[in-house]
């Protein structure tokens, strides 16, 4: 279970976080949604801990996060940017980062599943933008962790990639596991979005299902009603 | 922070921009050597090169190495490492690779021409040392540019000028200082000053070996007793481990604060 | 040389006939004679006195005659810092073998170990002397070989320590293979002439390692001179030759390897300058011919003041040194021709072993550290390249025209 209490994050004079408050219960997948500069990969990071906030709370499994790195071997993150030493292999990198987590992982399935065996003694460097996130999501789903949180998981993937993604994501949903989706891709949030939370100018602008969103906005279609949330903001 | 070294040694050692580093450094041992088989005096060419090029390569790769793997740094963030390992990980992974470039690179045509069993074998030793502390020194300013810049080219930029700074403009300065007050005691204070620059303070360090009977010749008190006795060696090696010291602490101190 | 040569031979007949007819007493404890003063008042010219081992207290021991003092091993004589402790005025002598110590300061005295005056045909040698003021001194004598002697002092000031070997108003004098340290000047020579001092060691010395003031045509070779205040001074005098020396080490803010002030024609050659602060200090020098030197590692090879004139420099080493030349003249009388410099970084490409471009010795940082000494610190800077190089491109404070325009591309070879 995360909370965040009263989240503020400025950049110099930007307020990209005000005031934040957010409950997000064990298991489920949660698309963050957002337009440009709404705050999305900056509540991302706030949890990752890649960017320090200025005020605010925020625990996992009712213990603070702030200051503290242990609570991030219950966690998995998928960058938007995947980009590794250039001079390491494939394998290499798996046992890199296998070797800096104490957990076990489970890598095998997932190699198969995204045909990576190919590219295993290639150097990263050599590699296509699509490999690399393939690779990418290969070291995100190895770990068997409570949380998943994924920055554009679709980015470069092939249509066959794209669904071995959406199995997974899936196989991982039923296990119970709580998954943080930000996209920008309205039929994939459709398809895999238990719960949408809708950020606007730095705080939470609608939190609900699929079904409540279209009932507010009156709208029977996912990406119009989103583009209604945001049009009446500025009206 | 092991791991982290580990790897990004292990990536550096393989990568490009070793080799072209660690062959230039050959090269050059094995040219000088070769053109004028006098060991005194490669040691002094090689002495301005590692005073003047060693920090400028370090502080290059330093602001090149930051901006390419930082991508790779954000997701080792987001594993349960703490931050401050991250850096200092990368951060001796850059500084050791760059050393050993330097040592091996030098070393192996200093080894060949015999230097090993000659006089100068302390020399070539303090310049190695010498070295391998602006490597460190400077990869660490490196890292504090970047820290502060997110923009590429800015950063490039702060770091020639600062290389820019402190190898040429900051002599000019200290000079033209010492030549309009002349009339004043001065001795203190350009020991001081060359202390506060870590190029002049490795240029000074060295100097106690190749010339000290030059610099006897000044008749200050404070000269005499700082370049006649031990303690010259003494207190510059102290203050550079102060300015290894300073900018590691700056960098991580940024670091830990920083947001990605 | 010659005459001096052929003198001693003719003295040295002459001693042996006289020889013949003297007789050898002996001092020691149970011997006839427990005093040398003793033994030497009942001596009759061409005596010898066999000191045997044994410590005698005795100073102002005084010789009058023609007499020869030889000293077995461990015969000691302590002055117990009385003053002079022999003072001989006789021809035809000869002093060998004894230690002598602790002669005693003075100012206003020139107390010695041993003190020589209106002598002629001697011979000094194999002596030890320690703790003198002054060590073995000479006045107005002819023909005297100080040969052998180790002579050392424990000097701090210049006031209050003497020479090793002083001579003055002398002429026809041969100093060689003595060990002088510790002392205020090594050797010391006024008013000399045609005197050679070869072979010897000279450290230590808080002034001088060798002396000359006012000493016309005279030559030292081969000896060493090895952390001194300087090594050699040669002051006010003509005609001396300098060869095959060594002066090294010789560091300090006053300190030179060789220092040359009001000299002419003289001829520097062979020499090794190693490691010395200034390797040679000219200061209103002419007529100099310097020729296969080799300055190598110090921190000035030469400085030049006042006024120089027609100085020749030749087939001279430079290597290593922090500056090879400073100038603080505007203007240029002397000739550098053929030295090999081993910061030139000019080409040969018609092979005949000499640069096709021409060297200049003077930097300009030399002389910024002439004006501002303070700026010694940065030396090797890149910012000191960057001007000494614009300087070497148009010179505007270093004179046009000291040049050396035929460097040559391999070193010399070593002495010989």
């Amino acid at each position: 279970m995360i909370e965040i209490n009263n989240l503020n994050k400025k950049f110099g004079k930007l307020t990209v976080l005000e005031n934040l408050d957010l409950k997000i219960k064990d298991g489920g997948v949660f698309a963050i949604l957002g337009p440009n500069g709404s705050g999305k990969t900056t509540l991302i990071k706030c949890l990752l801990g890649m960017v320090i906030p200025n005020m605010g709370e925020i625990s996992f499994d009712s213990k603070s996060i702030l200051n503290n790195w242990e609570y991030r071997n219950n966690l998995n993150y998928l960058p938007q940017i995947a980009n590794f030493p250039n001079n390491l292999t494939v394998s290499e990198l798996i046992k890199m980062v296998k070797n800096l987590r104490p957990k076990d992982s489970d890598e095998a399935p997932l190699i198969k599943r995204f045909n990576l065996e190919p590219f295993l003694n290639k150097k990263l460097v050599s590699l296509s933008g699509g490999t690399k996130q393939k690779v990418n999501i290969l070291l995100t789903f190895m770990f068997d962790s409570d949380l998943l949180i994924l920055d554009e998981p679709t980015t470069g993937l092939d249509p066959i990639s794209l669904i071995s993604l959406k199995d997974l994501l899936r196989e991982e949903q039923q296990k119970g596991k709580t998954i943080l989706i930000t996209t920008h891709i309205m039929s994939f949030v459709e398809e895999m979005a238990d719960e949408i939370i809708f950020l606007l100018d730095g705080n939470i602008y609608f939190k609900g299902t699929n079904e409540e969103l279209k009932k507010q906005t009156g709208i029977d279609n996912l990406e119009k009603s989103i583009a209604e949330l945001i049009s009446k903001q500025y009206v | 922070m092991f791991k982290i070294f580990k790897y990004s040694t292990y990536d550096l050692l393989r990568s490009r921009w070793s080799y072209v580093y660690f062959s230039f450094y050959l090269i050059l041992g094995f040219v000088l050597l070769f053109l004028n088989s006098d060991v005194s005096k490669a040691v002094i060419t090689i002495m301005n090169i590692i005073v003047i090029l060693t920090p400028l390569i370090a502080i290059i790769f330093g602001v090149m190495y930051y901006y390419n793997t930082k991508e790779f740094t954000e997701l080792l963030l987001a594993q349960p490492i703490k931050r401050s390992k991250i850096l200092i990980g990368q951060y001796l992974g850059l500084s050791v690779s760059l050393s050993l470039s330097l040592i091996v690179g030098l070393g192996i045509p200093f080894a060949v021409y015999g230097l090993f069993m000659s006089m100068v074998i302390f020399d070539f030793f303090l310049l190695l040392v010498v070295g391998g502390f602006l490597n460190f020194i400077f990869v660490a300013l490196a890292f504090i540019i970047t820290l502060y810049n997110e923009n590429r080219i800015k950063g490039f930029g702060y770091a020639i000028l600062v290389w820019l700074l402190l190898a040429v403009v900051y002599d000019g300065v200290f000079m033209i200082i010492l030549i309009i007050f002349k009339e004043y005691p001065l001795d203190t204070f350009s020991l001081v000053v060359t202390m506060l620059n870590p190029i002049d303070l490795s240029r000074i360090l060295i100097l106690l070996e190749l010339d000290i009977s030059v610099l006897l010749g000044y008749t200050g008190a404070v000269f005499k007793k700082f370049f006649g006795t031990g303690m010259g060696m003494l207190s510059s090696l102290t203050v550079m481990f102060v300015w290894l010291i300073i900018p590691i602490l700056l960098m991580i101190r940024k670091f830990n604060k920083k947001d990605f | 040389m010659l005459i001096n040569r052929y003198l001693l031979i003719i003295s040295l007949l002459f001693y042996t006939v006289l020889y013949s007819a003297a007789s050898t007493t002996e001092v020691c404890e149970s011997c006839d004679y427990n005093s040398i003063q003793d033994a030497v008042d009942n001596a009759i010219s061409g005596d010898t006195i066999i000191i045997k081992a044994g410590v005698y207290k005795e100073f102002a021991i005084r010789i009058e005659k023609e007499i020869h003092l030889i000293g077995e091993e461990n015969s000691i004589i302590d002055g117990e810092n009385n003053g002079t402790i022999i003072n001989v005025s006789a021809e035809n002598f000869s002093i060998k073998g004894l230690t002598i110590k602790n002669v005693g300061i003075s100012y206003t005295k020139d107390y010695a170990a041993i003190l020589v005056s209106r002598s002629k045909y001697f011979t000094i040698e194999n002596n030890i002397l320690r703790n003198v003021f002054f060590g073995i001194l000479i006045e107005k004598s002819k023909y005297g070989l100080i040969r052998n002697n180790d002579i050392s002092s424990s000097a701090t000031h210049e006031a209050s320590s003497g020479n090793g070997v002083h001579l003055w108003h002398c002429s026809r004098m041969r100093i060689e293979q003595n060990k002088v340290s510790n002392l205020r000047d090594g050797i010391y020579l006024e008013f000399v002439e045609n005197s050679s001092i070869s072979n010897n060691e000279s450290s230590d010395n808080i002034r001088y390692g060798l002396h000359f003031m006012f000493s016309n045509n005279d030559e030292y070779f081969k000896n060493e001179f090895r952390n001194n205040g300087a090594g050699v001074a040669v002051m006010f005098s003509k005609i001396i030759k300098m060869h095959h020396n060594t002066f090294h080490l010789n560091w300090g803010p006053a300190s030179y390897g060789l220092l040359l002030k009001e000299i002419t024609d003289a001829d520097i050659e062979n020499n090794l300058f190693e490691k010395n602060t200034i390797g040679i200090n000219i200061d209103g020098c002419s007529r100099i011919n310097y020729t296969n030197n080799h300055f190598v590692q110090n921190g000035w090879a030469i400085k030049f003041h006042g006024g120089c004139y027609e100085n020749i420099f030749e087939l001279n080493n430079f290597i290593h040194n922090s500056f090879d030349l400073s100038y603080s003249s505007r203007l240029n009388d002397n000739k550098f021709e053929g030295n090999y410099w081993s910061d030139y970084n000019g080409y040969d490409l018609d092979k005949d072993g000499i640069g096709d471009v021409p060297y200049r010795p003077v930097r300009l940082f030399s002389y910024v550290v002439n004006k501002t000494p303070e700026t010694l610190v940065l030396l090797r800077s890149l910012f000191v390249d960057i001007i000494n190089f614009s300087e070497k491109v148009s010179p505007v404070f270093t004179p046009e025209n000291l040049i050396d325009n035929k460097p040559i591309m391999i070193r010399i070879n070593d002495r010989n």
